[in-house]
This record gives structure tokens, C-alpha cells and sequence, in this order.
């Protein structure tokens, strides 16, 4: 059986809005005691919820990702997680020593060198003295910072200060790590390093728990997702699946879709449109899709006039809302030839390695070539979830940070010793 | 089951006030409060023409001005020492005192990026306040055993318990800077707060004139000397000219008075400050 390295049980926190205490000033105490205004009613504060009634276990290492909308209560409960702030109510058992990552340079003085700060943000971040020493050459490497070790920092430009910040907490090695969107700083490199070390973290067996707006860097890195939504745990389970229903609720699009025949299906009195669904290789439709695997994008629909030449195509585009491109139906058995009146499933297939990683938004249509006529076109018909997991197989490879690019496509590589 | 690592727990709840103070996980961290006095003694006196000797000049300029117009001019008197070693022998402890306090009320309110990203029991931040000024203290005592032989004077066998001095005013320096971090935390009137309450202070401590004034006026309306050692300071400046001069010291009862409110104030302080720390995060 797992150990358990996190046991939180109905934690909430409430914060007064805006200021704290009814009295801003000493002044304004003194005032307040002096006409007795404590002896009638206060005014009670509007309370601001921050965290309702959250409760989950996390076993010793395991990696989990915290989602959830700007406001959700991500922060307030990694910062009562890291005890910098208590509950309102509730209680959680922590075991083992945590290491908090809430923001890179916390406590780095600018007048201090890099080596002085270094032994400074160690201690800060809960490490000894003999530890820093022991590890400081692998933190200054791994910095890059050599040359400019004994300037102050206020001298380093900021890149530079970033490196040397994360390098010291990246070197803590606590059996719990708090990390809260520390990657949304510093250039694509940067962020990259932060990945690939976060990653080893997690391959270390230790406990991790990350917070951040990055899907893919949460389903890459963590099996586990919990989102909160308004201070409340709406979703705990395996990542694709969290991640795409935060997703899909954010689009608010499924990667099902059916239409009432008699009602508001789209088309007109030649076709119309009655489903749109994705489906995975063995024909399970789903809303998280493997990289590395076939994605079958399914259109049902009716005929009701005979004698015309149709042809389904699917539209794709990213989340950015880019347009990936567009698929037509080649298949020779229904070239030129007309659909006699009935209900049809055309099915495109996706090749697997191909889509980025990321959202796809579906539209779904039907032409007919030689008038020029459209049928139906619904452009948001369907979505899905393309994630790439650092199984291997993929374009990826072992590399843990962001890929740009609409596609990913996996390519033949070939290293030949060079004879020249 | 696999031999038990040993592995720290704790329990995260709503918090509670009270006395309990975990000393074992103070002495965990105690490099932070040891690299926290040193980034503060390293820092103090960066870019600054005449560094550390800053220390030295503070007391010694105080000194000066005293002597002019306290004993020139007013004659205040002073126990029959030179004037300028008396008062110097009260001015070395009491800019440590007036820097600490300062210093301490400013740190949690200075230290908000720190409170709001990292945890570690909070009252390191005003201790390391405080206790970084016994860096200039020692440079200020130095000065000081200079001046005494300039004047050819000896201090005698009181000198042992100059150590007993120095934790008691960092104890008191320490209880009022918790209460006064603390408040500034909630109430930001405390900053301009602490230097009047620093210049009052003094005023009623026995740094300009000696303590004799004040127990004899005490005496002479059939009033208990200790009354005066109820401001700890009084206590803590006789103790120091004591050691340092080989005063003459008030009775044993000023003393006790003054140890009795020093406890106080550092456990009331302890109680305050344990009330208000897990809220710091949130406020400051």
C-alpha cells in the first residue's frame, strides 16, 4: 500500500474583501474604542470564499497537477499546503519535508553576490548549509552563471537572475515539492530547463504537485489532475481526462454530437446533418486522444433527394483557432456517384503522429462540387484533445518541454558517420 | 512494511494563539536566522562612504553633544565619573537598543515577499533584526574600552557580567520588536510610531543623567526604588554602566523589577505575535 504524503481533509479558507480589519489605522482604533463602537453591531465584512470544503489524498510520490480558472483557489491552497497561510477550517496531515516553489528569487537581496545569494535562497527555501556547499557548483553550472558568481546580482541581467533563481530551488530536494506557475516566466529556453527538471523531479519518486495554466505541460508531466473550480474540487482523476473536461468547458464543445432530425439539424431539404463524433482506433468515442494513434472523425447523416453527387469534408483547427486544414471524401466507391436517399456514416481517418498536441475543433460539411452548393457546413461541430505523454513513439521523443507547431508529424530520421 | 523512514509530519489547521513555541523547529532553523543577521550585517553598510564605522561615530557624536550641554551646560551630574565615559558607558547599549527596535518594527512589513512565498516560524524575521546589530555593538564596545583608557580608568571584576547584560537587552529588544512587527503588520502607524517611542524611551532611561537622580527623588517621597526598574531599560543601562564603569548599582529590587517586566514583555510578545503569524501571509 502507498504511503500517503498529503491528507487534507474539508480545508476552506475565507478572506475578508478588501481591507482586513474595520479599523485601517491606529487612528481610526482609537476612535472606534473611544465611542463605543465596539459595544454595537459590526458591520460583518464581505467574506471572500477562496477554498470550500477540499479534501483529497495524495500518495507519496505521486505527481499531481492542480487546474483550475484564474480565482478557482489554486494559489490559496498550495500556499496552505506550504503553510504560509492556515484555513479557515478544516485540517490536513502533511509527512514529509516540503519545498516550496511559489515563485523563483523569493528573498534575493540585489547588493549580495551570486554566490552569497545562493547560500541566502538555500537557507530561505529550508536547506543546510552543508547541503548548499555540497551541491553549489552543480547550482552554479547548471545557472551558467559561472563568470559573474561573485558580482552582485543587481548587476545580472535578467535572464541570468532567473537562471540562478530557479537553479537553487531546483537543487532543494524535498519529499514534497509545491510548485505554483513558475514556468510562466522567463524565455522558451528557460521554460524548457524548468520542464525537463520538474520531470526528473517527478522520475525521483518524490511528491509533486503542480500548479499551472499550461494543459500540456500538466498532462505531460502529471498522471493526476484535480481542478478546482470556485474554491471547490469539481474534478480529481486521471489527467486526460480532468484536462479535457476543463477544456471542453472552457470551448464548451464535446467530441459527441447529435441532431433532432425533424428539429434544428443543419442542412436542408437535400441532406441533413444528424451526428458528429470522434472516435478512437477500436470506435469508442472520446474526448482525449493518444498522439501516437488514428483519430476517426465520424459524420452521420440523412439524404433526402436522390440523384446528387455529395461529398462530407471536415474542417480542422487548433485552439488558437488557426485553420490546420481541410479533409475531403476521396473514397473511389462513392466518387461521382450519387447517394441514393438513406442514412449515412462517412468516417476520415487521421493518421496518428500528425496533429500537435492541444485542442482540435471540428467543423463538419457537405458539398456538392459541381453547383457549388453547401449543404450544410457546421464549423463548430465536435472537439477533442490530442495529448502527447512522454510514452515514447512520439515526435517528442524524451523531450519533456513545449513543442511549437500546429503539426507534429513523426519523421525518419537517419545519423550516418560523416566520411569527408 | 518497510523500517520506518524518518519522515517530518505536521498538521496543517486554523490557528491558535498561546505560548506553545516550537522549539525544535526553531533550532531547524536556526542557519536562517544566522544567514538572515548576515545578510542584514553585510548589507547595512553597502554603499556607504564610511562603512561600518558607523557604529563608532553614532554613540560617539551622541557622546559629544551630551557632554556639551548636559554636563557643561546643565551640570547634570554623574555619579562622580568622567561625564563623557558615563554617558557613552548608556549610549554603546542604547543605539543597539534604538537600531534594534527600529530595525525589528520595519522587518516583517520588509520582509512581505518572503512571509507570502515561503514558510519558516516568522519570529525569526525580528530576531535577526535584532541580533544583527551585535555586530556593531562589539565595534561600539571597542570604542569604548579605547575612550576608557584615554581616561585611564579600569573597569573591574563587574566586566563579567557585561555578557548577562547583552542577552538581556537583546530579550527586551526582542519582546518589544514583536509586539511592534506585529502591529505594524495590521497597523502601519507603528513605523512612525517606534523612533518616538525610541526618543521617549530614552528620556526616561537613565542615559543622560544617572539613575541615582531618579531613585533618590523616588526615596525622598517615600516611594520603592524599584518602581524606576519597572522600565526595563533602567535596569538594563545600570546593568551596563555597571559592568563597564563599576558604578555604584541600584539595589537588587530595581533589578528584579526590571527582569520581572522584561519576562513579561517577551512572553506577552511571544503570545501576541503567535496570534497574529499565521495571518501574516494574508495581510502584510
Amino acid at each position: 500500500m502507498a504511503e500517503i504524503a498529503i491528507k487534507a481533509e474539508h480545508l476552506s479558507k475565507t478572506f475578508p474583501l478588501g481591507e482586513r480589519n474595520e479599523f485601517k489605522t491606529l487612528r481610526d482604533a482609537v476612535i472606534g474604542v473611544a465611542s463605543f463602537s465596539f459595544l454595537r453591531r459590526r458591520a460583518e465584512p464581505e467574506m471572500v470564499t477562496a477554498l470550500v470544503d477540499a479534501s483529497f489524498d495524495i500518495n507519496a510520490g505521486e505527481v499531481v497537477g492542480i487546474i483550475g480558472r484564474n480565482g478557482a483557489g489554486k494559489s490559496t491552497l498550495l500556499k496552505i499546503l506550504a503553510r504560509i497561510t492556515d484555513p479557515t477550517t478544516g485540517r490536513a496531515e502533511v509527512h514529509g519535508r516540503v519545498g516550496s516553489l511559489l515563485e523563483v528569487g523569493t528573498g534575493f537581496h540585489p547588493e549580495l553576490s551570486g554566490r552569497e545569494n545562493i547560500f541566502l535562497n538555500g537557507a530561505i527555501l529550508g536547506m543546510k548549509r552543508a547541503e548548499i556547499l555540497r551541491k553549489f557548483d552543480e547550482i552554479v553550472s547548471f545557472a551558467e552563471v559561472e563568470r559573474f558568481i561573485d558580482t552582485p546580482v543587481k548587476h545580472y541581467s535578467s535572464g541570468m537572475y532567473l537562471r540562478l533563481a530557479f537553479a537553487v530551488a531546483a537543487h532543494m530536494d524535498p519529499e514534497i515539492l509545491l510548485v505554483d506557475e513558475v514556468l510562466a516566466v522567463g524565455d522558451a529556453s528557460f521554460q524548457r530547463k524548468c520542464l525537463n527538471k520538474m520531470q526528473d523531479v517527478g522520475k525521483e519518486g518524490r511528491t509533486v504537485i503542480f500548479v499551472s495554466h499550461n494543459m500540456p505541460a500538466v498532462t505531460r508531466l502529471c498522471p493526476r489532475v484535480i481542478m478546482l473550480e470556485a474554491g471547490r474540487v469539481a474534478a480529481d482523476g486521471a489527467s486526460h481526462e480532468v484536462v479535457t473536461s476543463y477544456l471542453k468547458s472552457g470551448v464548451g464543445l464535446k467530441a459527441s454530437r447529435e441532431w433532432d432530425k425533424n428539429a434544428k439539424a443543419p442542412g436542408n431539404d437535400v441532406a441533413k446533418l444528424l451526428a458528429v463524433r470522434v472516435r478512437t482506433e477500436d470506435g469508442a468515442v472520446a474526448e482525449a486522444m493518444d498522439i501516437r494513434k488514428p483519430i476517426g472523425i465520424e459524420m452521420e447523416y440523412e439524404v433526402l433527394q436522390d440523384g446528387i453527387v455529395l461529398v462530407p469534408n471536415f474542417h480542422f483547427f487548433n485552439e488558437e483557432g488557426a485553420y490546420l486544414f481541410v479533409s475531403m471524401d476521396v473514397d473511389p466507391e462513392w466518387h461521382r456517384r450519387p447517394k441514393p436517399c438513406g442514412r449515412y456514416k462517412s468516417t476520415a481517418w487521421i493518421p496518428g503522429n500528425l496533429l500537435a498536441e492541444g485542442t482540435i475543433v471540428v467543423g463538419a460539411a457537405l458539398y456538392t462540387i459541381k453547383s457549388a452548393k453547401v449543404h450544410f457546413f457546421e464549423r463548430d461541430a465536435v472537439a477533442f484533445q490530442v495529448v502527447d505523454s512522454l510514452g515514447g513513439g512520439s515526435a517528442r521523443g524524451d523531450y519533456a518541454g513545449p513543442m511549437i507547431g500546429a503539426i507534429r508529424p513523426l519523421l525518419k530520421w537517419e545519423t550516418r558517420p560523416s566520411v569527408e | 512494511m518497510e523500517p520506518a523512514k524518518r519522515i517530518a509530519t505536521f498538521v496543517i489547521a486554523p490557528a491558535r494563539g498561546g505560548l506553545s513555541v516550537r522549539l525544535k523547529e526553531l533550532w531547524e532553523y536556526r542557519e536562517l536566522l544566522y544567514f538572515l543577521i548576515w545578510r542584514d550585517v553585510k548589507v547595512r553598510y553597502k554603499q556607504t562612504l564610511l562603512g561600518a564605522s558607523w557604529a563608532i561615530f553614532q554613540p560617539l557624536f551622541t557622546m559629544g553633544v551630551f557632554t556639551l550641554f548636559f554636563d557643561r551646560l546643565a551640570k547634570i551630574g554623574s555619579d562622580g565619573m568622567p561625564y563623557p565615559l558615563f554617558s557613552l558607558a548608556a549610549l554603546v547599549p542604547w543605539t543597539f537598543f534604538s537600531t534594534g527596535l527600529t530595525q525589528s518594527t520595519n522587518s516583517l512589513v520588509g520582509s512581505s515577499n518572503l512571509i507570502k512565498k515561503v514558510y519558516f516560524p516568522r519570529g525569526i524575521i525580528p530576531a535577526a533584526a535584532v541580533l544583527a546589530g551585535l555586530v556593531d555593538l562589539a565595534l561600539a564596545l571597542v570604542m569604548f574600552f579605547g575612550a576608557l583608557a584615554f581616561y585611564g580608568w579600569w573597569p573591574g571584576m563587574a566586566l563579567a557580567i557585561l555578557p548577562a547584560a547583552v542577552i538581556w537587552i537583546c530579550i527586551v529588544a526582542f519582546g518589544t520588536g514583536l509586539w511592534l512587527s506585529a502591529l505594524n503588520v495590521e497597523y502601519r502607524d507603528v513605523k512612525f510610531v517606534a523612533p518616538f517611542l525610541v526618543q521617549i524611551w530614552m528620556f526616561v532611561s537613565p542615559v543622560i543623567y544617572p539613575a541615582s537622580r531618579v531613585t533618590q527623588a523616588l526615596d525622598k517621597r517615600g516611594l520603592p526604588e524599584w518602581l524606576y526598574g519597572l522600565n526595563p531599560m533602567a535596569s538594563v543601562v545600570e546593568a551596563f554602566r555597571y559592568s563597564l564603569l563599576g558604578t555604584t548599582p541600584c539595589p537588587a529590587s530595581f533589578f528584579v523589577a526590571g527582569a520581572v517586566v522584561t519576562a513579561v514583555l517577551l512572553f506577552s510578545g511571544i503570545a501576541y505575535f503567535k496570534r497574529m503569524e499565521r495571518t501574516f501571509a494574508d495581510v502584510v
